[in-house]
This record gives C-alpha cells, structure tokens and sequence, in this order.
C-alpha cells in the first residue's frame, strides 16, 4: 500500500469532524484539496520536485492526529523565559498547530494590526481571510494558459509542465488543516516591534501536525517576522506547515525562520511568496538542528520592480537531512532576485538545495544572482546541489554557481601554528563559512543571538532542545 | 634552545632535506640563505610541524623536548612561531577572534586564565603600535584582501601577540616597501630579548642591516654547505652562490 492510502482513508472518515470543528472558511477548501490528493498521491523518489527526500517513507508511519483538539496542557509563556536582551518582540507560541490565545503583557499589535488564530480569524474576518487563504497557493499552482498548455482531468486543469502541478503535501496540509497564524498588517501600518512567533511541537505519543499561517502585509505595509520551530517532546513529529503570503504594493518583509527541532522530527514545509509592485521582502531561513527537514519556497514576482532576497544556512551531522528547494518565478519586468544557501555537512549527513531561478518572456531587466556554497566536513557528508537558471527574457542579468568543497587545510595549519587546536581551527572555518547567512539578518540582536546559537551549535552544545532562545 | 641533528624530510615522497645539523642557542639570530627551491621554507615548515612534511630521520630538540613528537598547535604553545613567507587568508574569521584564540589557547597551555575581552583589546592595541598596523587591518578577515606587503606586516603583529621564545621569519621582507621594511624590522627588534632566538631566512642584505645576524648559513640541495658570521651575507649580495657551489664541488672530489 502506499503511504497516501492511509491519509485518503483518514480524510474520508473525519470529513465530519473536521468540518464541527473549523470555520468554513478553512473547510471550503478541503474537497477540492482531496480531490488534488486522491489524484496525485505522495510523491516518490522518481518526483522531480522531490527527488533528495523520501516523502513516501516519511509519511508511511501510523501517526496521530489531534482532530478533537484536545488542550495540550502547558502555558508555553511560563515554559520559555526570554533570554536575548535588547530583543523587545511581539511573542506568540502556537503550540504544534494551536495557536495560544492566552494574552501576554507584551504582546499588543499597534495600528489595527490582526495577530491571532487562523481558525479565529476566519469566523471574525471571514472577508478578509477568504479573499487571501489558498488563494496564494491556487496562482502559484495554475499555469499562464498563454504560456503552458495542459488538460482537464477530473474537471480540473492539469499542466503539461511538472512545475506547476498542484504539491500534494500542500494540498494534504489544506484537507487537514484546523488553525494556525494569521497575521495582517493594514496598508501604510508599520509593526514597530518585531513579531516573533514560537512554534512548539510536543505530545505524549507520536502525531501529525498540520500547520497553517497567512502573512498578509497590504500596500505599504511593514513588518518583521521571527518563526522558531522548537520540539519539546521526545516522540515522533511530522509536521507540514504551508504559509502563504501576500505582500502588497511597496510593502516590506523581513521573515526569519530558525529550526531548532530533534532528531525525530520531521518538517514538511511549503512557503508561498506572492510580491506586488516595488514590495520587498527577505526570507532567510536557518536550519540549526533537525531530523528530516525538506523546505519548499516558491516566491513569484508578479509586480514590477519587486526585490527578493533568499537566504539560508543549514548546520547538519549525524544522520541529520535537510532539503531546500526554491523557486523564484520572475513574471514581470524590472524585479531583483538575490539567492545564498549555504550549509556545513558533518557526519553522515544530507543537505539538498534545488533553487530554480524562473526568467519568463516577459521579465525584461530582471537581475539575478544565485549561489549555493557547502562545505562537507566529512567523506561521509552528502551534498546534492543543483542550481537551476531558466530564462526565457533577452535583456537580464544572470549568474548562479554552486560549489561543494573541504576545510581549507591551508587555513587549518596557518591557524594551528598560532595555537590553535585543529578542533578550534575548524570551527572557526565552519563558522566564518555560515556566519555570511547570519550577517544577512538585520535584526541586530537576532544576529547576535544567532552568531551564538551556531557557536554552540558547532561545540555540540545544542543537540536537544530545551526551549525557546530568543524571544 | 633549538638542536637539529641530521635531520632528513621529504614530501609527496622526494627528498627535499639531507642531513641538516643546525644548534641555535638562546638569544642567537641565525641567518638562512640559499637559492629558490633549497628548502629553507621547508625546513621552517618541518620545524613548526606541518603535516604535509615527512621527517625520516634526524632528530629535533627544543629546550630538551622532543620537537617532532608535538602537534603543531603545542609548538606553537612552547613557544615557536613562524611568519609564513605566503600567509594564508580566512575569510569570515575575523583578526579580532583568531588573535583571541590563539592568545587564549596559549594561555590555556601555561594553565593561565583566559584574558577578557577587555584586557584583550587593550593588549592589541599596543601590539598594533609596533608594526604600525592599521586598525582597519586589524578589524577585517584574517589576511583578506590584504596587500602583500600588509600581510607580512601582519605576521610580525601577530608574533608581537604571542611573544614566541623562538621566531622564524621566512622571506618577511619580500613583499615590503622601503619605508615598511624599517618598520617590521624594528618592530622585530623591539619584541627581540636576550632570550629570544631567531631563524632568519632571507635573500636580500637589506633585512640583515636592520636585523643582525650572529651566523650566517646557506642552503643548497637539502644541506648546510657554509656557515660563517654576518659577512657571509655581504659576500653573497656580491658574488651569488656559484663560488660556494664550486667551493662545494672540490671539496666532494676530494
Ligand atoms: N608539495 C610538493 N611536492 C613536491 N615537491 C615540493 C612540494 N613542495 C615543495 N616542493 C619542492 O621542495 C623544494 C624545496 O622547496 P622550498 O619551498 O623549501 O624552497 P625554498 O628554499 O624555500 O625556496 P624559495 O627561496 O623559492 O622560497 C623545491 O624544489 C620544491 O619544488
Ligand atoms: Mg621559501
């Protein structure tokens, strides 16, 4: 059997259920959701779009789903102390996909800025969280019918480019889905402080977890974004996030996101970007310590002069996996991509960067730049890289490179001549070779709290999860 | 202080030294001549422990221990530091954090307290003054970017930092301008004591005249072929080498 039966099955038997216990506007999107599913299954290894992570085997498990919404009992307020100083943040937790209500002194959005339940919002605002929920991810997924040709299936569109085919753990996050974040920051609103939004994974026995965030920033509208995935349990997690955002006409983005899970976690997570006239937004994303992490980011340029930078730092060893696939869609004209993925693979581990680059007929003076550099500590570390740079445009400017190499033992000695131990000589190189992602963060003290987290990190001094770092 | 004692090396399998004997006593500045390709900068690389270098026999002492039994980072640690004729650039390590690892892993070896960074900035500060280096050097990459000249001065900064008992400095005045070349020297002088020893090598008079040499050897093929005292030096400017490589030849016939 293969492993989407279980998930068709499961669907089947709580349609009911899920429905009592989400606001429409989440559940009108679910049967058109599993009908996407039923017809594409979970991707196998011979899935382009998937090829350095076994979904099949990530998903085969008999995990459990938290339908009744049971209360997990822990106040993650009292549970994480706050510890980076000069880091005054708007803090949330959503606890596996449970978005805490509960009001923290410091957490009072300004200027009719919305911070709250997916789930909650959607019965509050159900205008304003229809008009953008699925919304995101349906453009993404629906071809330029000028462009690419395709046939109905099943009363549905079905591209004849793989690239635009509906993602199958999007569309299992969208059937299962009961809350996550939403986050609105009207138009010309600028949030003063940062947001900073925990996400707890934790449970007694081994479960599923299906996440959902809508970032919604209006024309003009500015915001900083802090996500931090932190497992608090022992057990078996396997968590899908997908989160759509949706940034407006000059509007500024800043959104970081840090992995700080176990080794038996398991991250599925998609991230759409849809960008408007003159917005900008920056995505970086550091994978301090995981189990099996595969990110998906698709950003589509569809406003002129848009600037988008991607970037990424992945720390793995042991038996640790991380795959970062990306896409930058250029639509329009004038928009800029710049794109730095960089990882230090230790031990056994695989890290995967698939980052395809998009120019289309239309996107004259577009300028792009894509670089994914790695450093294999150990023969036994695996890269697979592969940079992609499809352009259809005459007038752009384009580079991409990819490069997989060892420490420098010319360094290495130099630095031991001085003193320094080999063990410090080859930190410090792993360091200096990640710290070029972490000096894209211009939140400064998130920077600095970064800078500290890998160092620790490096000295193995960060192998399980004891909380939230860095509100 | 330093006794080498026939010491034969080689790399990738060829056999670059023969049979060095060479004793360097406290306090000694010993200068190294010798044509491109002689193997000075091998020897330097022997002494300090790089693991490219294969030593097969020979012997190497210094203060009574056993040289080759010790990594390089304790060599370093007991007191030997060499400024490389190429130094090496680190990019993304900062000279402020590799200055303090090494200054406090030293430290750490003598069993002393790591300094604060305090203390520590305050530290290279002075040492900066002795070579004159910019402070904008001193803030960026290790040897990144830096001018040729710049990063030889950056190697004397950095013995300024360590305060080695025993210094090699190989071709530091390649690279270095006039003016600076005063400087370093200097600045060498300066860090120089009674106890404190030094192997010079180098192909040019000019260093010598700032920094005196008790001996003068030369390298040829893997051995010490002459030794002599500081107008050794002044004969090589004048003549080059093939009057000791003929010196050589009849000596051998004979
Ligand atoms: N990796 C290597 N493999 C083979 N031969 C090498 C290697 N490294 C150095 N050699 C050889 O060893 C010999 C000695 O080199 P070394 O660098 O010690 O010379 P040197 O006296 O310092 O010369 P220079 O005055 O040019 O600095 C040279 O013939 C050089 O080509
Ligand atoms: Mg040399």
């Amino acid at each position: 059997m293969k492993s989407e039966q279980q998930y068709i099955e499961l669907f089947q038997q709580c349609r009911q259920l899920l429905s009592s216990q989400s606001d429409v506007v989440l559940d009108a999107l679910r049967d058109e959701a599993f009908r996407i599913f039923k017809r594409i299954g979970l991707p196998d290894k011979k899935a382009e779009r998937y090829k350095y992570t076994d979904v099949q085997e990530a998903f085969s498990p008999n995990y459990g789903l938290n339908l009744n919404r049971l209360q997990f009992r822990i106040n993650p307020y009292d549970v994480f102390k706050c510890n980076v100083p000069n880091m005054s943040t708007l803090l949330y937790f959503i606890v596996n996909d449970a978005f805490h209500s509960k009001e923290y002194p410091n957490a009072k959005p300004s200027g009719g800025i919305i911070i709250s339940s997916l789930n909650e919002a959607a019965h509050l605002y159900p205008d304003l969280v229809s008009k953008y929920y699925g919304q995101i991810v349906r453009k993404a997924e629906t071809p330029s019918i000028n462009s690419e040709g395709g046939q109905i299936i099943d009363g549905e569109f079905v591209p004849l480019r793989k690239n635009n085919e509906p993602d199958a753990i999007t569309a299992l996050n969208t059937m299962l889905v009961q809350d996550g974040l939403f986050i609105y920051v009207p138009k010309n609103t600028v949030s003063d402080k940062a947001i900073q939004v925990v996400n707890v994974l934790t449970s007694t026995v081994d479960l599923l977890v299906n996440r959902r965030v809508l970032v919604v920033l209006e024309e003009g509208a500015k915001a900083k974004l802090l996500f931090c995935d932190e497992s608090m349990s022992d057990v078996n997690m396997l968590a899908t996030q997908v989160m759509e955002v949706y940034a407006g006409p000059s509007s500024e983005l800043e959104l970081y996101e840090l992995e700080e899970t176990n080794m038996k976690n398991k991250r599925f997570s998609n991230l759409y970007v849809q960008q408007h006239d003159k917005s900008k937004v920056t995505l970086n994303s550091i994978s301090l310590h995981n189990g099996l992490t595969r990110n998906m980011t698709y950003v589509s340029l569809e406003g002129e002069e848009s600037v988008i930078n991607l970037y990424g730092g992945v720390i793995a060893d042991k038996e640790q996996h991380v795959d970062n696939h990306t896409l930058v869609d250029h639509k329009v004209p004038k928009c800029v991509s710049n794109e730095l993925f960089k990882y230090v693979l230790d031990d056994n581990s695989v890290g995967a960067f698939a980052g395809r680059i998009l120019v289309r007929n239309d996107a004259q003076k577009t300028e792009s730049q894509e670089t994914n550099a790695n450093l294999c500590v150990t023969k036994t570390a695996h890269m697979f890289t592969q940079p992609m740079l499809e352009i259809y445009a005459d007038d752009v400017k384009c580079n991409h490179g990819a490069t997989v190499g060892q420490l420098n033992e010319a360094a290495l000695f130099y630095m031991r001549q001085r003193g320094i131990s080999l063990d410090e000589a080859k930190l410090l190189l792993k360091f200096a070779f990640v710290g070029e992602v972490i000096d894209k963060v211009d939140l400064e003290p998130l920077r600095d709290r970064l800078h500290y987290l890998v160092e620790k990190r490096f000295r193995g001094e960060l192998n399980k999860c004891s909380g939230c770092r860095l509100c | 202080m330093l006794e080498i004692k026939n010491l034969h090396a080689s790399i990738n399998g060829k056999e670059i030294l023969k049979g060095i004997n060479l004793t360097i006593n406290d306090g000694e500045i010993h200068a190294l001549m010798g044509q491109n390709g002689a193997g000075k900068s091998t020897l330097s690389n022997v002494l300090v422990g790089h693991p490219a270098y294969e030593v097969t026999q020979g012997s190497i002492t210094f203060n009574g221990k056993d040289l080759l039994a010790l990594k390089p980072e304790e060599r370093s640690h007991e007191g030997i530091f060499m400024s490389f004729q190429a130094p090496v650039e680190i990019p993304g390590v900062s000279m402020v954090n590799f200055m303090r690892a090494a200054v406090n892993a030293k430290r750490k070896y003598l069993g002393k307290e790591p300094l604060t960074a305090g203390e520590f900035l305050k530290i290279m500060r002075e040492k900066r003054k002795i070579v004159e280096l910019d402070s904008k050097l001193s803030n960026r990459s290790v040897n990144e970017g830096f001018s040729g000249g710049e990063k030889k001065r950056n190697e004397i900064f950095q013995m300024a930092m360590l305060e080695p008992t025993f210094a090699i400095l190989d071709e530091t005045d390649s690279g270095l301008d006039v003016d600076a070349l005063r400087i370093v020297a200097d600045g060498f002088n300066k860090l120089k004591t009674e106890k404190t020893s030094a192997l010079v090598i180098t192909h040019y008079q000019r260093l010598l005249d700032y920094i005196k040499p008790d001996f003068v050897h030369v390298l040829l093929d893997g051995n010490i072929v002459k030794t002599g005292g500081p107008e050794l030096a002044l004969e090589i400017e004048d003549r080059g080498f093939d009057w000791i490589k003929a010196e050589r030849a009849v000596k051998n016939e004979e």
